[in-house]
């Protein structure tokens, strides 16, 4: 009897714990949305306060979209994005498979080479890097963002695809081989489908630094018109200071998306750490 | 005919005409990764031994880094930001790492409801921008808008309350503690991982052998979750070492108040870029990031063939 009413006190400790832990992630990002719904009094006058009618204003919002030029950056950003993960996933797929299929020379040691970017930040190597873009003339270009972040995806695509792939079945690749498929049918009709939750997952991890990076952006591509959103939103937050309600509207547009995809995309991504994260 | 079977293999292997689709399939990866990701490091690796001396571009040798170790207009810089970057690193070690295992045991105990819940938010702030981060702690903390003081006056702690990130011993614990907010998630999801992946039969034994609760957790769970403990301190090593994003965010690239929040990364973009009246300078820039990969290279050996060999993992 008391044993039961000791674990019944703990799991009210427990969730205590877990309800104040849940509140300081959420509140600042509540606190700056609702707040970017107000009027400057209300932000100063009650900072905590939900927006009500009398204070409900959307005068931030007005101005990030007449000052920034936001939808030109949520484009830019959705590009470099979506097509660095579409480069990774299928470049990192199609190495995992040669990888992870065949017995050739170098093998291991080709893994152990592309394994090194796991590890090695990127980032290090930006002198040379933005020297290159300039050689080639890429400064400025999303293409430049392009090729730098499929180079930051790949280590990990590759790393993650090919222990997946190391569990399709060689009966049924046989299969295909037998009815003549070439290796490249296999590999595109018969495995790429096979381990499309796997894709899921890099797709999920390769997203969030590149749409958060702020150094490549900076540095190689600091243009307006090739602006992303968090570059844009950095630029932009930093020249309007002293103006709240854009500030908290810009902040609030750039959290927007994220928060989005998060919604979607949350079980995918927690059961692919939990899945394949420690092992 | 198993046997007739391998002869055929073995046959074939040696007749096999060269895979030409091997070398297809990885190539685009290895053109992209060498191209993008070796070769700018080991350039940039290469430029650190190399400067303008008088008007000629020449090979100088370790004479870089004997600038940046001891001239006077280089070394208070670096070693400022060395040290301030292993603070950084202390104050994640010490304060994200036992939040995150003491919230992924709380969130591993088997039947708690809203689980997935409590999960989901407590993630959230690690798919933020840094830029998001860095202005909306920048905004709460303000003495402006009064928002920190006021929480604080509600619990009592009013007297507490300064401007934290405007004064130079306490800017860069203030900075660290946001990036702690931001990547709790990080640790707790792979602890948490960790502990799902214990057994029951493990649990159960030592619950027959009355542990239970907090020993349990000392005693049998924790021994068990080492090795995850050990792949979160690493990246965070390599996370830390690496940063700049929050900190030129939040204090600028001058990493204010009096350079107390400069770390690494916001002194390489400064050197390499310049800033203000200082000029950029490419073979200084080049050279401090030959020193932050000579770090986290030295922090990844040590966990692959010191930590990582020597802690013990259970099978099950």
């Amino acid at each position: 009897m008391s044993k039961a009413r000791a674990s019944l006190g703990r799991t009210a400790g427990v969730h205590i714990a877990l309800i104040a832990y849940t509140l300081i992630a959420l509140f600042p990002v509540f606190l700056t949305i609702a707040n970017s719904f107000k009027s400057r009094n209300a932000i100063f006058r009650e900072p905590l306060a939900l927006p009500t009618p009398e204070t409900f204003s959307l005068i931030g919002y007005q101005t990030v979209l007449k000052q920034g030029d936001f939808l030109g950056y949520f484009q830019n950003s959705t590009i470099v994005t979506v097509v660095s993960i579409a480069l990774v996933l299928l470049f990192g797929a199609m190495a995992a498979f040669a990888l992870s299929e065949y017995r050739f020379r170098g093998n291991a040691l080709m893994g152990l080479y592309l394994a090194l970017g796991i590890m090695i930040p990127i980032r290090l190597g930006t002198v040379a890097i933005l020297q290159g873009m300039v050689a080639t003339g890429l400064v400025n270009t999303l293409t430049a963002l392009i090729l730098v972040y499929t180079a930051q995806g790949l280590p990990l695509a590759v790393f993650i695809l090919s222990e997946f792939m190391r569990t399709v079945s060689d009966d049924l690749k046989n299969a295909g081989r037998i009815d003549g498929l070439s290796e490249y049918a296999i590999f595109f009709r018969l495995v790429l489908p096979l381990v499309r939750p796997a894709m899921a997952t890099v797709a999920v991890f390769t997203m969030i630094p590149i749409w958060n990076d702020l150094w490549f952006p900076l540095i190689l591509a600091p243009a307006e018109t090739t602006k992303t959103v968090t570059l844009g939103s950095q630029i932009f937050i930093g020249q309007f200071v002293t103006n709240w309600n854009a500030v908290l509207s810009a902040l609030s547009l750039a959290i927007f998306p994220v928060l989005v995809l998060y919604v979607i995309f949350s079980r995918q991504l927690i059961r692919g750490i939990t899945a394949g994260a420690v092992k | 005919m198993n046997a007739s079977d391998t002869k055929m293999t073995d046959i074939s292997e040696i007749k096999r005409p060269r895979r030409w689709h091997i070398l297809v399939f990885l190539l685009p990866a290895l053109i992209v990764y060498t191209a993008v990701m070796i070769l700018p490091l080991i350039e940039t690796l290469r430029q650190s031994f190399f400067n303008t001396v008088e008007g000629h571009y020449t090979f100088v040798g370790l004479s870089n880094f004997k600038v940046l170790f001891g001239d006077p207009r280089w070394a208070a810089d670096f070693w400022n930001a060395l040290k301030n970057n292993f603070i950084f690193f202390l104050i994640h070690m010490v304060v994200q790492n036992p939040i995150g295992i003491a919230l992924a045991a709380m969130l591993s105990i088997p039947k708690l409801r809203f689980s997935a819940f409590y999960r989901t938010a407590i993630f959230l702030p690690t798919l933020l921008s840094f830029v998001i981060v860095g202005f909306i702690w920048k905004l709460i903390l303000s003495p402006i808008w009064g928002v920190a003081p006021f929480l604080l006056d509600t619990v009592g702690l009013k007297w507490l309350f300064a401007p934290w990130l405007g004064k130079p011993d306490t800017a860069l614990i203030a900075v660290s503690l946001i990036s702690v907010w931001q990547y709790i998630g990080i640790p707790m999801m792979l602890i948490y991982a960790a502990l799902l992946n214990i057994p029951d039969e493990v649990i159960e034994a030592a619950e027959l052998d009355g542990v239970t609760g907090w020993s349990q957790f000392w005693k049998i769970k924790l021994p068990l979750i080492l090795p995850a403990i050990g792949i979160v301190s690493i990246l965070t090593f390599v996370g830390n070492f690496n940063a700049f994003d929050l900190i030129y965010t939040v204090q600028g690239a001058l990493a204010g108040p009096d350079k107390s929040t400069d770390i690494l990364g916001t002194l390489l973009y400064r050197t390499f870029f310049g800033f203000q009246l200082q000029l950029g300078d490419r073979s200084m820039g080049a050279t401090i990031a030959a020193i932050m990969f000579l770090i986290i290279l030295a922090g990844v050996s040590l966990y692959l063939f010191v930590i990582q060999r020597r802690m013990r993992r259970y099978q099950f």
